[in-house]
């Protein structure tokens, strides 16, 4: 028999039912006529309140409120990928079918299809001792991806019967098992897991290879490993977004996962429309063959803003349980810290920093010590990687959620202002950023790109340093003063600047590129250096070497070769080299 | 019939707890008597089984706690649609007081409106053009796009705002075009300038107006843009037409909805907000949109005044994360009397990149764009550092820039309040100033725009 309970009173998306309802924390209720969703938040003897994911306009005093018996949970099954959600798994594709254009209240669809046959080829047989995570059956859910069903984390058994591979819907028994107890269970490919809840793994790896991205600040200078968790924090308009959509097209994980979070509407249509024309560069697939959305834009009910973290987290996983590597975008993080800041206002909880609740750093490490690169239950290895953006107020990284958010991510691409305004994208300012990942990451760069990578990278860095402390004397003096090896410096930084750093995402050679050619352009950049620094020893003025056209070519690079004609950078070292000979006569 | 209720409970500025009411719910509107001959609305905004908390639209000004009789409509806040609404003037929450009588018309919505399914979005990738270059170069508006105005009190906004209102709606021939205008706390010489520059400029029988002026009572303004938006769809979801939505001022809003909040009790977030700001700026700007297979689009043109030009104060700062952009307004090109003050360094449009370019405007729109941006940017490098060593130290190159964003804001970013300049003015204006750059400096540009388009400035000697 399932509890019930009487609304009292209604404030916003926040309601209160009188007396002991017997209700669970976080379980899952159904409220009033129209049978919203909602989730148990507080519980008192006098008094439940329950958070409702939808509109409350219409409810009334007296209405009834009726327990689902379980937690807030997400539908794990075959179709999740290729489709689109919102903050509760509910496919938006379904609701817009069954009630037009708008959002409507109150709508009840089944998160996955439950009539569409899916082809099944069962791994086990009778007799067989299952436990939990073993995967039963593959399913081709997509061209990309094979579906693995497995056994729920919390059974296992000996299999009694297997039925023949073929065709079957996600609710039809498969495989039945025999528990301990002496009792049996039928198990289907479905399985349900509370958001809330992170799903249980054998044991954590350490980080050990990055994901590839594509994008040369991320790869080669702040490079996140499979597994790992960043933050891209950065004011509107300063490429947060752009940023997440290049990772989420080009890297090189399995899955992505991409949770709009409070974000724009337009946007994720843009998302959609995107992704569905967009192909897998690996595999010549859809990209959506590989992707799940999650939507709750900003005028979508706040609560299930606030789930809908969890409900991307969860299906992520899933797949990694699968032995995946799973890549989150999450956009953003500070939309769901504000969802949590206005229902603790609601509930009027005493408020910390700025108005948000004071269990902000705890709810924000829990959500990033999800991800992992992790050994499954079923012996497979999987990761779960966490790309959250961050909108701070004002663009000001010292506010709470930037700050907490520094404390549990390991690497970090600060998003600056003041090069957006420059329009140089990405506008992740090399000054600001770090990422911890890279030494953890050295010795899979020396076996897999080349042994003098990290020594590049640190090279570039290192010019890009001394650039920045010189540009504050030329602040003061102005540039003309400065003695030409100093000029030099400014100079190749310019190079690295334009050419290596700035990325142009609309450009189809630049907008993903391959680690091999990122190598190639920091060596040919740093070779340019070298030769030029011996020129300028020999006392070779840097207007006369600027007087050859040599470092606008280095930078049109990026434009200048296409992706599978690296061997033209052959070319450019005897350009340089050229160009040496050339100073060298000049001023013979 | 429906009960009345005689007497109130409690009143507190623009709230009333009124007690003993049966099936009432939550958003519901009321009805008040005011010794049996004033009428006023109210919003039921928290509810405790039979005690509500009602918010009075028209302010509790003569209410007494004897002299009110309280009846429940039964129904959220709706208003009646009808195509007739255009060239027609309302109050904040919709009353016609044109003297024009009733929009009669069987059709009624609920205000608050319901979210659009992503799914069912068009994603928006038509320009408008505007005539004016700051704009259509450099932050293009796009059909179906939110594009905020970011000003400060005494910036022209309103000539901007009309200026594209009559540049806009003049390109476009086709009848379907409409103007749903919103005042949220506006002096009344604002509401007038409209009012004439609509009409100067033959369009104010495509005008629906929704007034709620600086003296009217501060919580019928946060109903205002809903009713606004609730037309707008309706005239274009349903009617088939293009509509511009203008919103002023937004800040008036966001303070409304402090005062309320703050008179609710609730506990204040940013400098003394409701946490609530940010999901009901969304629920108002993200009414904006295209919807699929549907022949009509909104777009929104809201203002806001920043308060003392600080755009990082919470009301500009949450818009700009929920808006597509920003048209950022600069006291500073104010003072030097270009018009319009635009500072384009801040100023962004999110969908320019997918509504620009081959097959829309021109193939070097957003290579030219870059590169206007990336030259501006150094222009003020340039500057701050003759500030420091006075511009005869200047680099050759740092000079050429000096020059260079002169021309810039006086040419390009400047002009007549009723110049309409074609897109391809707009893109040679901006060819032609970066000629007076070096081939080497223009770095954001494909090495093929550049051989096509780029003229190097004759030397005048």
């Amino acid at each position: 028999m399932l509890n019930t309970g009487t609304i009292y009173g209604i404030n916003g998306p926040v309601i209160y039912l009188k007396g002991n309802t017997g209700f669970c924390m976080s379980e899952m209720v159904y409220v009033g006529k129209q049978k919203l969703v909602g989730e148990v938040i507080a519980l008192d003897k006098d008094m439940t309140t329950v958070q409702v994911y939808e509109e409350t306009t219409g409810l009334r005093p007296g209405e009834e409120v009726v327990a689902t018996g379980s937690a807030v949970s997400v539908t794990l099954a075959p179709g999740i990928l290729n489709n689109i959600f919102d903050g509760i798994e509910r496919p938006l594709e379904k609701i817009a079918e069954s009630g037009g254009a708008f959002i409507t209240r109150g709508v009840s669809v089944d998160s996955l299809d439950r009539q569409k046959k899916w082809q099944t080829h069962i791994t086990v047989a009778e007799g067989q001792f299952l436990h939990g995570g073993d995967i039963i059956a593959e399913v081709p859910e997509t061209h990309a991806i094979m579906h693995k069903c497995m056994v729920p984390p919390d059974t296992e058994g000996t299999v009694v019967s297997v039925v023949s591979d073929g065709e079957y819907t996600i609710d039809e028994p498969l495989v039945t098992l025999e528990l301990n107890n002496g009792n049996t269970k039928e198990l289907t490919m479905t399985q349900h897991w509370p958001i809330r809840a992170a799903r249980p793994t054998h044991h954590r790896f350490p980080a050990s290879v990055p994901l590839i991205t594509g994008q040369r600040i991320i790869d080669t200078m702040f490079p996140i490993a499979k597994g790992g968790t960043a933050a891209v924090p950065g004011g509107f308009g300063t490429g947060k977004t752009m940023t997440q959509h290049q990772i989420a097209k080009w890297s090189d994980a399995d899955i992505i996962i991409y949770i709009g979070c409070g974000e724009r509407g337009n946007e994720m249509t843009q998302v959609l429309e995107e992704f569905s024309h967009l192909t897998d560069p690996r595999n010549g697939k859809p990209l959506m063959d590989r992707t799940t959305l999650i939507a709750n834009t900003s005028n979508m009910p706040v609560a299930a803003r606030e789930a809908s973290i969890y409900t991307g987290l969860t299906l992520a996983e899933y797949y990694r349980d699968m032995g995946y590597d799973v890549a989150i975008m999450a956009d953003s993080t500070s939309r769901w810290a504000e969802a949590l800041r206005e229902l603790s206002g609601r509930l009027e909880e005493m408020p910390a920093e700025e108005g948000f609740p004071a269990y902000l750093a705890s709810r924000l490490s829990a959500f990033y010590e999800r991800a992992g690169m992790m050994h499954n239950l079923n012996g497979t290895d999987g990761s779960v990687t966490i790309i959250g953006a961050v909108s701070p107020q004002g663009g000001d990284f010292s506010e709470p959620v930037t700050q907490n958010t520094k404390r549990f991510v390991r690497c970090f691409w600060g998003l600056d202002k003041s090069l957006a305004y420059a329009r140089h994208f990405p506008a992740i300012h090399w000054l600001t950023s770090y990422s911890e990942y890279l030494g953890d990451l050295a010795p899979w760069y020396q076996d897999h790109v080349s042994p003098k990578f990290v020594d590049y990278r640190n090279r570039l860095m290192a010019l890009l340093n001394s650039e920045s402390s010189l540009l504050e004397i030329v602040k003061l003096i102005g540039s003309d003063v400065l003695p030409d090896d100093q000029k030099l410096i400014l100079e190749i930084a310019r190079v690295i600047r334009l050419g290596f750093l700035q990325q142009n995402a609309f450009h189809k050679d630049d907008t993903c590129v391959s680690m091999e050619k990122q190598f190639l352009m920091m060596d040919t950049i740093l070779y340019l250096y070298k030769q030029s620094r011996a020129l300028v020893t020999m006392g070779h003025p840097m207007s006369v070497l600027k007087s050859e056209n040599i470092f606008d070519r280095i930078i049109s690079i990026k434009y200048d070769v296409p992706n599978d004609r690296l061997e033209m950078f052959t070319q450019y070292r005897r350009d340089i080299d050229a160009f040496y000979q050339r100073v060298l006569e000049k001023n013979a | 019939m429906s009960i009345e209720y005689l007497g109130l409970s409690s009143i507190n500025g623009p709230l009333i707890a009124l007690e003993g009411v049966q099936d009432a719910f939550f958003d519901e509107i009321v009805e008040f008597v005011i010794d049996g001959t004033e009428r006023k609305i109210g919003r039921i905004v928290e509810i405790y089984e039979d005690k509500a908390i009602i918010q009075v639209f028209e302010g509790s000004e003569n209410m007494s706690l004897k002299n009110t009789h309280t009846r429940l409509t039964g129904h959220p806040m709706e208003i009646a649609l009808s195509p007739d609404m255009l060239g027609r003037t309302f109050n904040g929450i919709g009353q016609p007081i044109d003297d024009l009588g009733p929009i009669h018309s069987s059709l009624k919505r609920d205000v608050n409106g319901l979210p659009l399914n992503p799914v069912e979005r068009e994603y928006p990738r038509n320009y408008i053009r505007t005539g004016i270059s700051a704009i259509d170069g450099l932050t293009t508006l796009i059909r179906g796009q939110k594009l905020p105005i970011f000003s400060g009190n005494g910036l022209p906004h309103d000539q901007l705002a009309a200026q594209i209102v009559k540049q806009a709606s003049l390109g476009d021939s086709d009848e379907k075009f409409a103007i749903v205008f919103a005042a949220m706390g506006v002096k009344h010489d604002v509401a007038d300038f409209f009012r004439r520059t609509f009409e100067d400029s033959g369009v104010a029988d495509h005008v629906a107006m929704f007034l709620n002026l600086a003296n009217d009572p501060v919580v019928e303004r946060l109903i205002t843009p809903k009713v606004a938006l609730t037309v707008a769809e309706y005239l274009a979801f349903e009617q088939h037409m293009h509509i511009l939505v203008i919103l002023t001022d937004m800040t008036s809003f966001a303070e409304a909805m402090r005062e309320v909040s703050s008179s609710k009790g609730e506990i204040p977030s940013r400098k003394g907000f409701p946490g609530y700001l940010y999901s009901e700026l969304a629920t108002i700007y993200e009414r904006a949109g295209i919807v699929q297979g549907v022949d009509g689009s909104v777009t929104q043109l809201p203002i806001l005044t920043m308060p003392n030009d600080d755009i990082t104060h919470p009301i500009p700062d949450l818009t700009g994360y929920i808006t597509e952009g920003q048209i950022v307004l600069d006291r500073e090109l104010n003072g030097q009397s270009i018009y319009p003050p635009i500072n384009i360094l801040p100023s962004l449009s999110r969908l320019m990149k997918d509504g620009i370019g081959k097959g829309y405007t021109r193939e070097d729109h957003q290579d030219l764009a870059n590169q206007l941006f990336s030259a501006y940017a150094k222009v003020g490098d340039a500057r701050n550092l003759a500030s420091v060593i006075g511009e005869d130290e200047l680099s050759a190159i740092d000079k050429k820039y000096l020059e260079f964003g002169k021309e810039f804001e006086t040419q390009y970013i400047g002009q007549g309040m009723n110049e309409n300049r074609s897109i391809e003015e707009t893109l040679d204006l901006g060819w032609k100033l970066l000629g007076r750059l070096p081939k080497e400096e223009l770095d954001r540009v494909d090495t093929k725009i550049l051989e096509k388009y780029y003229k190097p400035m004759e030397v005048e000697e």
